[in-house]
């Protein structure tokens, strides 16, 4: 009796403040909701009104800006740079996540074992993550130099090759070497979410699976995919949405070239608005890496529910 | 037994040479600083005679972009997460039907690409004037560091007992003096990954510093190594002591926080 009473006065003395409460609680997301909205929301909406416009040079003195309809976007397609950026932006994004995915998840099964320095060793592989892209970017462009750097010093040395490989100066081997930048840099990140995947599934599974005979490539196949699936998927997902968009790196090591092989779409959209300010355009194509980035997150967002949920 | 321990042993040479070989670039970059000027590149795979000669040279072309970059980095933590972690508390702590839109728009925020904030944020800072100010780069840069620190910090937060804050309301105090008298403090380890993290992204940036500054005068270190690197490189020495010293907050955040890591990693990916 007492206790209902005393609930009772709780539950109205909670009514009374509530109008109050629900206006402090409005006061908790409003900053960040703003700060979304003008870091984000009107970006993507600028973009889109900028990619209708003759927005240029002239417009930063003149204050106008012309519609001109679809004209940036015929002017993005009929570019001849467009489709090798196309096909620049597929490679380089396929070949990143293909590459840092496997080599991350066998580095995060072979972490996944017992061994003296194991943690220590795992948290080490972090820092190519850590680093600035730009300070990456620097390094490797020291390591790759053509006629003094490491790589080919190392090769000739070793007789494996005779000439030194030309890989940043060279537009057949450009694009290759700049994947293979970025697939270091991506690993420390895949071995982390993997092997925290791999670290929630339950030891038991194993050991029923022994007890039918599961061991070894068996319990890959039939335990540990399985149940990493999930995770594989909001990383491939993840890998995607943040490759589609790296201008960093190939900035710092190739600017886009050598003769144009390794722009990609994201290269491309920076030199349309920040080198020939040709804004409308270069907002054409960030719309285009938009989309695309958007087709991708629909599967994200449909393999991330379960982790928003709980 | 032994062979177990053998075994063991076996693991950890394999995964000593597993991160020599991913490290050697980052060991590359030290012993490539350590050079004497001029022939860096023709260096042995040890700096037998250790020259400071590229990190004299670095220090006074560089260390006012070092200066630059440590002001707007630590802005950009103050900023970000005085804005995060009221937001982060609320999407753990408060039911309502907009914590899953507000969740949804901070997972759809990772998917627009940098470019396109620098071309909006260049012809809005254009016309109020935040072109070329440590000020516009400090909010620039809060498009990367706010959503990973919300999610981090609501990733911690969903842990707290919602008996914590409801004992203080008993008590009378209101919602936002019960925020800052316990869940602030009881969250200080998130609060410390999510400031780590947001210097670290504001640090690195390099696309905002190339795009929303067209001038000399603010010039954070990563735009001075790209500057470095544009023409023909002459110093090398000078350009990796540079590096190195722009990788400062990366060792520090691994040696200090290395356990915060791959909890934010993942947090701020997954959750």
């Amino acid at each position: 009796m007492a206790q209902a009473t005393l609930t009772r006065s709780v539950a109205v003395r909670r009514q009374r403040g509530r109008r109050g409460e629900s206006l402090t609680k409005v006061l908790f997301v409003l900053p960040a909701a703003l700060a979304m909205a003008a870091l984000f929301g009107y970006p993507v909406v600028k973009n889109v009104v900028m990619s209708l416009q003759d927005y240029s040079l002239r417009t930063f003195f003149t204050g106008q800006a012309p519609f001109v309809g679809l004209k940036n976007y015929a002017a993005m397609v009929s570019d001849q740079l467009f489709s090798q950026a196309m096909v620049n932006t597929a490679l380089f994004t396929i070949g990143s996540i293909a590459f840092q995915f496997s080599i991350g998840l066998a580095l995060a099964l072979f972490f996944r074992r017992n061994f003296p320095l194991g943690g220590l060793l795992r948290s080490l592989l972090l820092l190519p993550w850590l680093l600035p892209l730009i300070v990456s970017s620097a390094t490797w462009r020291s390591i790759l130099e053509q006629d003094n750097g490491i790589l080919n010093r190392t090769l000739t040395g070793l007789h494996l090759i005779d000439q030194p490989v030309p890989w940043l100066n060279s537009p057949s081997v450009a694009l290759i070497a700049v994947i293979g930048v970025n697939i270091w840099i991506g690993i420390p990140f895949n071995v982390t979410l993997l092997y925290s995947g791999l670290s929630e599934i339950p030891d038991e599974l194993y050991e029923a699976g022994q007890l039918d005979g599961a061991t070894g490539r068996r319990a890959f196949v039939h335990i540990t995919w399985p149940n990493l699936r999930a995770v594989a998927g909001v990383l491939l997902m993840l890998g995607v949405v943040y490759t589609i968009k790296v201008l960093d790196i190939i900035l710092g090591l190739t600017g886009g070239g050598p003769a144009n092989a390794t722009q990609t779409l994201a290269t491309q959209s920076y030199e349309r608005s920040f080198v020939d300010f040709k804004f409308g355009e270069g907002a054409a194509l960030s719309n285009l890496l938009i989309g695309l980035s958007f087709l991708f997150a629909i599967f994200y967002l449909r393999s991330t529910r379960r982790a928003v949920d709980e | 037994m032994t062979d177990s321990a053998t075994r063991r042993a076996a693991y950890t040479v394999i995964g000593l040479l597993i991160v020599g070989v991913m490290l050697f670039p980052v060991y590359w970059m030290l012993n490539a600083s350590l050079q004497p000027s001029g022939n860096t590149l023709t260096a042995g795979f040890l700096p037998l005679d250790p020259s400071f000669a590229g990190y004299r040279r670095a220090l006074s072309e560089q260390g006012g972009n070092l200066v630059t970059s440590l002001i707007i980095a630590t802005g950009t933590v103050v900023l970000s997460l005085a804005i995060a972690a009221p937001c982060a508390y609320a999407l753990s702590q408060f039911r309502s039907r907009w914590v899953s839109i507000g969740l949804l728009a901070i997972l759809i925020s990772q998917m627009i690409p940098g470019i396109v904030i620098a071309n909006a944020l260049y012809t809005a800072y254009e016309r109020i004037g935040l072109l070329n100010s440590i000020p516009g780069l400090i909010v620039a840069n809060c498009s990367s560091a706010l959503p990973f620190a919300i999610l981090i910090l609501r990733s911690f937060m969903l842990s707290l007992p919602p008996s914590l804050v409801e004992a203080a309301r008993v008590d009378g105090a209101g919602l936002l003096r019960a925020f800052v008298a316990i869940v602030l403090p009881i969250s200080r380890n998130s609060l410390i990954t999510a400031g780590l993290f947001s210097f670290l992204f504001s640090w690195s940036d390099f696309l905002f510093a190339l795009t929303l500054t067209t001038k000399g005068g603010v010039r954070p270190v990563t735009l001075g190594i790209y500057q470095y690197l544009g023409t023909q490189v002459q110093n090398w020495n000078a350009v990796m002591a540079t590096a190195v010293l722009s990788a400062i907050p990366a060792v520090v955040l691994l040696v200090a926080a290395q356990k915060y890591i791959a909890a934010g990693a993942v947090g701020g990916a997954v959750k």
